[in-house]
């Protein structure tokens, strides 16, 4: 398992880093965690000319809550959301979807941004930002721009994200004080990617109706997929065993997996089904607390 | 019964902490890949991409012009020297690298030798082959048809059929099930899975043109057997090979063949005068070498209306691969699968087998098994419970109503064992007593009410380790013994060495103490040794279940070698009769008078510096131990599960293990080998498949897809023992590294099958992943 040789490049700040992308194009690829990348670059998948080391640029790495967002920086290890009381006590979807990213080898390097800017529709956390309306901040030779989570995947493997771009903060709204989220997932085994993921985040108003519903799918389509006709079924709603079971079966409807080792086809339409079910019997719960 | 020692001594029965872990927790292990030579080089194969092509030419050109590369060499290369076939270990013939066609995918092609491991690498992929792709080979069972590509236009017999193997009484075994009230059958595969040692396969190869000698540092379950091969088919004289197995990371079965990769490392090394090293990757370990299982079983079973079982009847179709490379005794082309009867009293019983070729990786290696003791085990007890539910009695009472009784060893079976002894209901008692069975049952039967799934799998296996008796068992012609040297030294410390070779199994804790038990001799005052063919005495290797049956054996009768002359000395040393000398572990003293005594210690150091007259100086012994018979040891497993009707998850909620090995040198060491092989029992049962697709790509070729189970997807396991001596090995002891690994699979299974058997359910085949149980679930009506 060697990869083919390639440059390697260490800035030390972000400009550096942005002027260095800038130079090298798409022959670069940014290096975070490593733990998609490498292994990619070991099968020789992926054969980058020049590796730019991300992981020395200062002031990247948080966890805060900031002008009415939960803000996550580019560099921030799933390990870090893990053991982040803030992610624990407001934001438990966000520690469900850590705790089964991988292993915990994987997720002392593994960053967030790194697992959205992969664009693999296979990793956990698309799925969870996008239930939740997350908003991306990549920063370039141009500065910062806002991409909102729901235009950032664009095909397997591809994002929004320009080549000369860094993805360094990711943005969750805050708004609501009655809200609730979960992600659940199945896999084979821990440490493997989901046969099928559902994420939801739900937010109540006063009456107790659906103020808003997101809800995000894991691996059962080309690109993370957002069921927004699961999230409508939901909306301006009371929650109910019948709106819950209605929502559940649309988002079956609008993934689209396809047969694999990981089992068939019709079984991770049918997971979608259940774990939405479940799910958001979990985040009405949490929303009720 | 065996005489316990002071814990001080350390001797059998004593939980001793492994002496060899040390080195390993302080990260001193000394691995293959650990091997730095000066001047060292490294190999890199190239590997085919399809499963059955062609080679229209090889072109190397490219590859050489990368800097640092020293040669590439190719399968016409390696014929000119007569080296592009080798022997495998069972009656076949295996292509080192590929000339003419290829059989399988990621068979070998080429090899790259360079001065670092990254130009080997660049290179490799350089290697220019011209492929035509030829109609490919998957399904076993269409290997025989008339439009089936035959794959091995080398061999005389123009068909993909290897071998067609019987055993039994074809005749009264159809009377019997002609006579027989009641007849059941299922059809089950152990699919084809991968031993998967953490440790892949490699070697460092190093010819010395100044000495001529050949050292090759490799990852071999078997040094000695290993040097032989390397003499017979290199023409290598035996005296200047010295293979040495340093740290073994798990073999499994996997490190018993030899590899192409080591033959080309060896030539590299002749050709280029360097040492060469080497070490396959994960992928090429789980697409190449030898993989285990896949066999394709049918079993009958005839009984009376009572369940009392009349006749066995089993039809195996076996898939092989490209090549026949099984390791396993020459009279036993199936291995030991005849075993098929297990723990019951069948009167009559015939099995057959058929192997066949098909485009997949080379193999049929024993798993962590007796040769095909696995497969057997899996059977029979997956059709005991077949059985159970059409005569709807208790899998439990079934199994206790046919059970060999103790008073009935030796047992000898309709298939030609002879079982050494055994109790298998008080086993599987302990085991009923342990789990609460009544009360699982009790509560199995409220959940179904109420619509929840929950089942309990059995499995009372018997299994057949140590082979083996010379008379029966040889492998490429050497008979199955195993050896032991001891040679104390003048302070009365000690080293041993083996013709066995530990991976992991605690060899370096467990055979000083068997020394331990006979000699007196602490424990900790013992070293030793394996592996290095210069040093150690020959022996056939560790696999199967045989170190402690066989080369314990040797280890006993050596250590008993030197007592009786340590007797000697001490009769010398006592002025009395050898008659007059009673032994307790460490000393002999003087019938009546105790105080009159010489420790092991004043003997050995009498044996060099005061020699009764007319003995020989010193106190060693060596001992080839050919066992009169195989061991077999046995065991319950029970395993409770619940299931998930949402998503056909299934929770393995309880396990239970009750083994009995007979006597235990080290019952902690025994308790983690069953740990070990549960684990890897659940994964084959939930897990682990190496499949092909239509065009033969291999399909679980890495970790991403052959998963390994971890800490949070097993259960805690709650073991115990009975134990029931062997009557025939000298410490009583049977074997128990396999058992785990040859017994769980059932239990998982027959477990799950229990869950689902009131909806018709009769059997799943391995592994049994949540998408099948869903699948069924939804078939049937009550998936959530
Ligand atoms: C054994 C194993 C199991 C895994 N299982 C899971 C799982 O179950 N679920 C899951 O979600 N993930 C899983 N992963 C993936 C892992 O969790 C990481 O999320 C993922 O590897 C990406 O994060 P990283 O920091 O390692 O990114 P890298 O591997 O360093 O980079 C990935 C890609 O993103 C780009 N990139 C990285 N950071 C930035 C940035 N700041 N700006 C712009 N582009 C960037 C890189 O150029 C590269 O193309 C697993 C990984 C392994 C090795």
């Amino acid at each position: 398992m060697i990869p083919a040789s390639f440059e390697y490049l260490r800035p030390g700040s972000l400009n550096e880093a942005i002027a260095m992308l800038s130079e090298h194009g798409d022959e670069a690829k940014i290096l975070s965690g490593g733990q998609s990348l490498i292994p990619m670059m070991k099968f020789r998948l992926s054969r980058p000319a020049c590796l730019i080391d991300i992981n020395r640029i200062p002031n990247l790495d948080y966890i805060k809550e900031e002008d009415g967002y939960l803000k996550i920086g580019g560099l921030t290890r799933e390990t870090a959301l893990e053991h982040s009381d803030l992610i624990r006590s407001r934001f438990p979807i966000l520690h469900d979807t850590s705790f089964v990213i991988a292993d915990v080898q994987v997720r002392n390097l593994a960053t967030v941004g790194g697992n959205l800017a992969h664009g693999d529709p296979a990793n956990d956390h698309p799925a969870t930002m996008l239930a939740l309306d997350a908003e991306i901040v990549a920063t370039g030779p141009q500065g910062e721009r806002i991409i909102p989570i729901k235009d950032f995947f664009v095909a397997i493997f591809t994002t929004a994200l320009r080549p000369e771009e860094i993805l360094t903060e990711i943005r969750i709204p805050m708004n609501g004080s009655r809200r609730g989220g979960a992600y659940l997932k199945v896999e084979r085994k821990v440490g493997d990617y989901a046969t099928a993921g559902v994420a939801v985040q739900v937010t109540l108003n006063d009456r107790g109706d659906v103020q808003r519903a997101g809800i995000g799918l894991t691996n059962v389509g080309p690109t993370p997929i957002k069921a927004t006709g699961a999230e409508g079924a939901l909306a301006g709603k009371q929650l109910t065993d019948e709106g819950i079971a209605e929502a559940a079966r649309r988002a079956s409807e609008e993934a689209q997996p396809s047969s694999d080792l990981r089992g068939p086809a019709e079984y991770k339409t049918a997971l979608v089904q259940e774990l939405t079910r479940r799910a958001l019997y979990r985040a009405w719960e949490r929303a009720k607390k | 019964m065996i005489q316990q020692t002071s814990p001080e001594i350390g001797g059998m029965g004593h939980s001793v902490k492994r002496k060899e872990d040390r080195r390993f927790l302080l990260g001193k292990g000394n691995y293959v890949d650990d091997i730095h030579l000066p001047h060292m080089v490294y190999g890199q194969l190239v590997r085919s991409p399809f499963a059955h092509a062609l080679i229209k030419s090889v072109n190397t050109e490219a590859a050489m012009r990368v800097p640092g590369v020293l040669a590439v060499i190719t399968g016409e290369d390696l014929a000119k020297a007569g080296l592009a076939w080798m022997p495998t270990l069972f009656f076949d013939k295996q292509m080192v690298l590929a000339t003419g066609k290829v059989l399988f995918q990621s068979q070998e092609v080429a090899f790259v030798v360079a001065e670092t491991r990254f130009a080997a690498a660049d290179a490799a992929e350089l290697v220019e082959v011209d492929y035509e792709e030829l109609p490919v080979l998957v399904d076993p069972h269409h290997a025989l048809d008339a439009d089936a590509p035959i794959l091995r236009p080398d061999r005389e017999e123009k068909s993909n059929h290897i071998f067609h193997w019987e055993v039994g009484d074809r005749a009264a075994t159809a009377k019997a099930f002609e006579k027989a009230p009641v007849r059941t059958e299922v059809t089950a595969v152990f699919q084809r899975c991968h031993p998967a040692p953490l440790e892949t396969c490699g070697c460092v190869a190093d010819f010395n043109t100044a000495t001529e000698r050949l050292t090759v540092w490799l990852t071999s379950q078997a040094p000695h057997a290993h040097r032989t091969l390397f003499a017979l088919v290199g023409g290598i004289p035996e005296n200047n090979i010295r293979v040495i197995s340093p740290d073994i990371g798990g073999g499994f079965g996997n490190k018993v063949p030899i590899y192409p990769g080591y033959v080309c490392a060896v030539v590299a090394s002749l050709k280029l005068g360097r040492p060469v090293k080497w070490v396959e990757t994960r992928s090429e370990n789980l697409q190449s070498t030898g993989f285990a299982r896949d066999y394709h079983m049918r079993a009958e079973i005839a009984s009376e209306s009572d369940g009392t079982v009349k006749a066995l009847r089993v039809q195996t179709l076996a898939d092989h691969g490209a090549f026949n490379a099984a390791a396993q005794p020459t009279k036993f082309p199936a291995g030991l699968f005849s075993i098929c009867t297990g723990s019951y009293k069948f009167p009559n019983a015939f099995c057959e087998v058929d192997g066949v070729y098909t485009n997949k990786a080379p193999g049929g290696i024993a798993y962590r098994c007796s040769f095909r003791v696995t497969e057997a085990s899996y059977l029979i007890e997956r059709a005991m419970d077949v059985l159970a539910y059409q005569l709807n009695t208790d899998p439990a009472e079934l199994r206790l109503k046919n059970f060999i009784r103790p008073d009935e060893f030796p047992y000898e079976t309709p298939l030609g064992w002879s079982y050494d002894s055994g109790n298998y209901a008080a086993a599987m008692n302990k085991a009923l007593e342990i789990a609460g069975y009544r009360e699982l049952r009790k509560e199995q039967e409220e959940k179904r009410r109420r619509g929840e799934l929950m089942g309990i799998g059995l499995s009372s296996f018997t299994e057949v380790v140590g082979a083996g008796p010379a008379h029966t068992f040889d492998i490429a012609g050497l008979k199955m013994f195993d050896s032991c040297e001891i040679r104390i030294h003048p302070t009365g410390k000690a080293i041993a060495r083996l013709g066995t070779k530990s991976q992991g199994q605690g060899h370096e804790t467990t055979f000083p103490q068997i020394i331990a038990q006979e000699l007196g001799i602490p424990v900790s005052d013992i070293t030793l040794e394996e592996g290095d063919t210069d040093t150690a005495p020959y022996g056939l290797g560790t696999y199967a279940s045989r170190s402690t049956p066989v080369a314990g054996g040797a280890t006993s009768v050596a250590s008993r070698k030197i007592r009786e002359k340590a007797r000697k000395i001490a009769a010398h040393l006592l002025e009395v009769s050898e008659e007059d000398l009673e032994w307790e572990p460490g000393k002999f003293f003087v019938k009546g008078a105790p105080s009159k005594a010489k420790t092991i210690q004043e003997i050995a150091f009498a044996a060099y510096t005061n020699i009764p007259p007319g003995m020989e100086a010193g106190l060693e012994a060596v001992d080839y131990y050919d066992p009169p018979n195989l061991t077999f040891p046995f065991g319950t497993y029970i395993c409770v599960v619940d299931i998930d009707k949402g998503t056909g998850e299934i929770k393995v909620r309880r396990f239970i293990a009750v083994d009995d090995c007979g006597n235990i040198i080290n019952p902690m060491i025994v308790e983690g080998q069953i740990h070990g092989g549960l684990a890897e029992g659940l994964g084959i049962a939930f897990m682990q498949l190496i499949s092909y697709d239509e065009s033969g790509n291999v399909q679980g070729g890495n970790f991403m897809d052959y998963l390994l189970p971890t800490a949070v997807e097993t259960p805690y396991w709650e073991t115990d023992k009975t134990c029931t001596p062997s009557p025939h090995h000298p410490i009583g002891a049977k074997g128990v590294g396999e058992s785990p690994n040859v017994g769980s699979p059932a239990a998982f299974v027959n477990a799950v099958v229990d869950a689902l058997s009131h909806l018709g359910v009769r059997h799943i085949d391995m592994p049994i992943a949540s998408w099948k149980v869903w699948q069924i679930l939804k078939e049937k009506g009550v998936a959530a």
